[in-house]
């Protein structure tokens, strides 16, 4: 552990912290102990509701009022901060302490300049004189690579791309020297190759300023890249506590095991047997042209997708990936045909023949919708709030003239085929967790028993060990009703396990594409090159 | 049932709704509060003060033993049963004008926000009612088709259908945009049942909070249209009216503004207090955060 001869920057010792009476349970963290010398950095893992975030606030001093500190003493550099005053608190926040989040957009003021948000925090902890601080400013910038820092001075939070944002808050936190630095899943909303970049910053500012660094994040892979120790969590308890080495290579506890193992790996495995025959789905030169005209006709296009060709076959799952903006979410709303392609042609096929969609009316389009079914990434929107999940089962089964008695035993296979009680179908979708929500949205995609399914993000928004099982759920489908996955995904781990073949996109074209093993092993395209390389470390 | 008692916790709710129950049993009990017929008038007994007990003579000719708790007005009428029987109207008018704004206001909004072919139409006529006040609306509406009650009804609810169809609008624009109204439409439903089974009631709470705040602005607007003459015809009563009419003489006998004043102001009050705890407890955004 850290040497004890010194004292760490942050000790935490015993920390307990009570949830409110009707919580699922007593304590949001017990008993937690942790320490960090300077110069060090220890990531917190664990997954939703591990209580990783709590430690993070109730350092900072941040805890809701909900929250409250039962037993336990948080120590920065000796100075006990739960007893600490107000005053003093805020002295020491941003000063002695600062912390870095999830999202950018919304940790900055979005009506102020990003100069003048770094200028507020100078003038409210220093003396010094506008020339000194501008100076800072330019200087700070500068050390977090920011190009041009006179016009990102001046610039709003919307100006800025997510990976200037985030350095932007990070040269905030970062500015009066900080001893200790809280990151709170700070690269979670960002792209890998930024994310990349963003890990690398934190590393040399650590190394450059000696600060102590309290990382949090679910993802083990940056855990791999960038920790000196690792605790882990979960449900509020800390399961286990040590070096990096020693908690990723030989681990103690039954818990990070199964982390570690839920972790999909870079590596694809063996090339599947695959039945082949005609594409059931395919998307011939799709292109989306968006047009945005002005009051006075001045008309702008924007292609977000272009000349990008797909091919599905029966019991083959296709990967689409890239990162935000690379048009893959529009390539697949495309091919349900939840808007419409400006050029093209997507063919749905099923036994009784193939057809050509994007010129089909709403009326003939309806009668072949069941061919195609789709999955989305929030678990939390994917139902219906206000409708039974029984309800939302039974709509798919309807609409293609099934019986309601025969549409009623459907449902009743197919929750138990997504290994749900049969009772969830009494129930409303705020009673079930997002894995469970995304089981029912599989379950009423395949209702109307489709052909082909599009899966955009579907396991994105869930925690690794939740993401394992849905991902176990969707082959074991596949396998049973030889179905066609075309699977869209900002993360090349899961796609690498998961997908036969990969589409790599970039800035709405296609740019490479082939099966999996030989993509990831020999990338043609620079650009899956550096995909591939900004992809966080591999684990053991 | 359980969203009754979830609601029932807040205590705005509360007590508008005890209020408002009461109002709906005044007006629904009306002749057998001690009241005579609001329209009689007695010219023996004009301008009497509040509390005095007197034989008043009833159209037909029979005279009663009756207390004249408000006092009575300048044309000999017992001020009390004419605001009692005024709860009747301000209810009803309440209502109505609360069903039929949001009514008319939910199909526009719908039409606008999910066909975007018509939205540009339909949202710049709503711009162009909102850009007039809207009692001047209602006394246009009033002026052209003559003052009746269903005229009434439908002037106060006029202007209030563009805010409700802003509402419903923008509610369905940010709805139709949720994965599950997607998937919907990926599993080939119909638009209308799309638009009955997942937007209308995801849109239902923020309406039946807008609707209680049209009832109590429709209570407002028609006093006011009362008061100012160009309301319902003297032989009904309503508290606008009995306003109104006291409002010549106020200096000497305030009772004629006051008495009517006084079930005005907690009638409205109920029924924001109503809609606001509504507001509070089937709006997520602004529901109590329990950890």
């Amino acid at each position: 552990m850290t040497d004890t001869s010194v004292v760490p920057t942050l000790r935490i010792s015993g920390l307990t912290v009570a949830l409110p009476e009707g919580a699922d349970r007593p304590c949001a963290i017990e008993n937690l102990d942790l320490a960090i010398a300077a110069g060090q950095t220890l990531c917190v893992v664990g997954e939703s509701g591990s209580g990783k975030s709590v430690t993070a606030t109730a350092v900072m001093g941040l805890l809701p009022k909900e929250l409250r500190v039962v037993a336990g003493s948080i120590e920065l550099h000796g100075e006990p901060l739960l007893t600490a005053s107000k005053r003093r608190l805020r002295a020491l926040q941003g000063q002695a302490m600062s912390m870095v989040f999830q999202e950018p957009m919304t940790a900055l003021n979005p009506v102020m300049t990003c100069g003048d948000q770094i200028d507020e925090l100078l003038r409210k902890h220093t003396r010094w004189p506008q020339a000194r601080r501008r100076d800072a400013i330019v200087q700070i910038m500068q050390r977090v690579r920011l190009p041009d820092p006179a016009r990102i001075m001046r610039s709003y939070p919307h100006q800025l791309s997510g990976g200037q944002r985030q350095r932007i808050v990070i040269a905030m936190a970062m500015i009066l020297r900080p001893k200790l630095l809280i990151c709170d899943e700070p690269t979670t909303a960002l792209d890998v190759t930024t994310q990349k970049e963003i890990l690398a910053l934190i590393g040399e500012l650590k190394r450059e300023h000696g600060v102590a660094i309290l990382f949090i994040t679910h993802d083990m892979g940056v855990v791999a890249e960038i920790a000196d120790h690792i605790l882990v969590m979960h449900r509020g308890v800390p399961v286990e506590y040590g070096t990096r080495d020693a908690v990723l290579k030989t681990p103690s506890a039954g818990y990070t095991r199964m982390l570690l193992a839920a972790v999909p790996s870079m590596t694809p495995p063996a090339p599947r047997a695959r039945p082949g025959g005609r594409p059931l789905l395919q998307g011939i030169q799709v292109e989306k042209t968006y047009q945005s005209h002005g009051w006075f006709g001045a008309r702008k296009a924007v292609a977000a997708l272009s000349n990008a060709n797909i091919a599905v076959r029966r019991g083959e799952t296709v990967g689409v990936v890239g990162e935000s903006g690379s048009g893959k979410s529009t390539f697949a709303r495309c091919l349900v045909r939840l808007i419409d392609p400006t050029s093209g042609e997507v063919h749905w096929a099923d036994e009784t023949g193939s057809v050509e969609v994007t010129s089909l009316g709403r009326h003939r389009l309806r009668a072949v919708r069941n061919r195609v079914q789709v999955i989305f990434q929030d678990p939390n929107r994917s139902l219906n709030p206000r409708q039974k999940i029984g309800e939302s089962l039974l709509e798919g089964a309807l609409n293609f003239g099934i019986s309601r008695t025969q549409a009623t035993a459907l449902s009743r296979d197919l929750i138990e085929k997504v290994r749900l009680p049969v009772e969830a179908l009494e129930r409303y979708p705020s009673q079930f967790s997002g894995g469970q929500r995304q089981r029912i949205a599989i379950a009423r995609a395949l209702a109307c028993k489709p052909r082909v399914l599009i899966a955009d993000e579907a396991v994105s928004a869930l925690d690794v060990s939740v993401q394992a099982q849905i991902m176990a759920l969707l082959r074991d489908i596949q396998e049973e009703l030889g179905l066609g996955i075309v699977f869209i995904t900002h993360d090349l781990r899961v796609a690498a396990q998961l997908c036969d073949r990969v589409i790599v996109m970039h800035q709405g074209k296609v740019v490479e594409e082939g099966p999996t093993a030989e993509l990831y092993a020999n990338p043609r395209h620079e650009y899956t090159r550096t995909l591939l390389a900004a992809a966080p470390a591999q684990i053991a | 049932m359980a969203a009754f008692k979830h609601l029932w916790r807040n205590a705005a709710f509360r007590i508008g709704a005890i209020v408002l129950a009461l109002l709906v049993v005044i007006a629904a009990a009306a002749p057998w509060l001690g009241t005579v017929d609001p329209a009689a008038l007695d010219y023996s007994l004009i301008n009497r003060p509040a509390g005095e007990q007197v034989d008043f003579a009833l159209p037909d000719g029979d005279s009663v033993r009756h207390t004249l708790w408000m006092g009575s007005d300048s044309f000999g009428r017992d001020i009390y049963s004419r605001v009692i029987y005024g709860t009747r109207v301000s209810l009803l008018v309440a209502i109505s004008v609360a069903v039929i704004a949001v009514s008319i206001g939910i199909f526009l909004g719908i039409l606008a926000g999910f066909f975007q072919r018509i939205d540009a139409l339909i949202m710049r006529l709503m711009d162009g009612l909102m850009a007039f006040p809207p009692i001047l609306v209602a006394i246009a509406l009033v002026a052209a088709l003559g003052a009746q009650l269903w005229t009434v009804i439908v002037a106060v609810a006029m202007p209030e259908i563009p805010r409700v169809v802003r509402l419903v609008r923008s509610m369905v624009l940010t709805l139709r945009a949720e994965p599950f109204v997607e998937a919907a439409v990926a599993l080939a439903t119909p638009t209308p049942a799309i638009l009955r089974r997942h937007i209308l009631p995801n849109a239902f709470a923020p309406l039946i909070v807008q609707g209680t705040f049209i009832a109590a602005s429709a209570v407002l607007t028609e006093a006011a249209l009362s008061f100012l003459g160009l309301g319902l015809p003297a032989d009904i009563p309503t508290w606008g009216n009995i306003m109104a009419e006291g409002r010549v003489q106020f200096s000497q006998y305030p009772g004629n503004v006051l008495f009517p004043a006084a079930f005005l102001v907690p009638t409205i009050l109920a029924i924001n207090l109503l809609g606001d705890g509504m507001r509070d407890a089937l709006d997520p955004k602004f529901a109590k955060r329990t950890g």
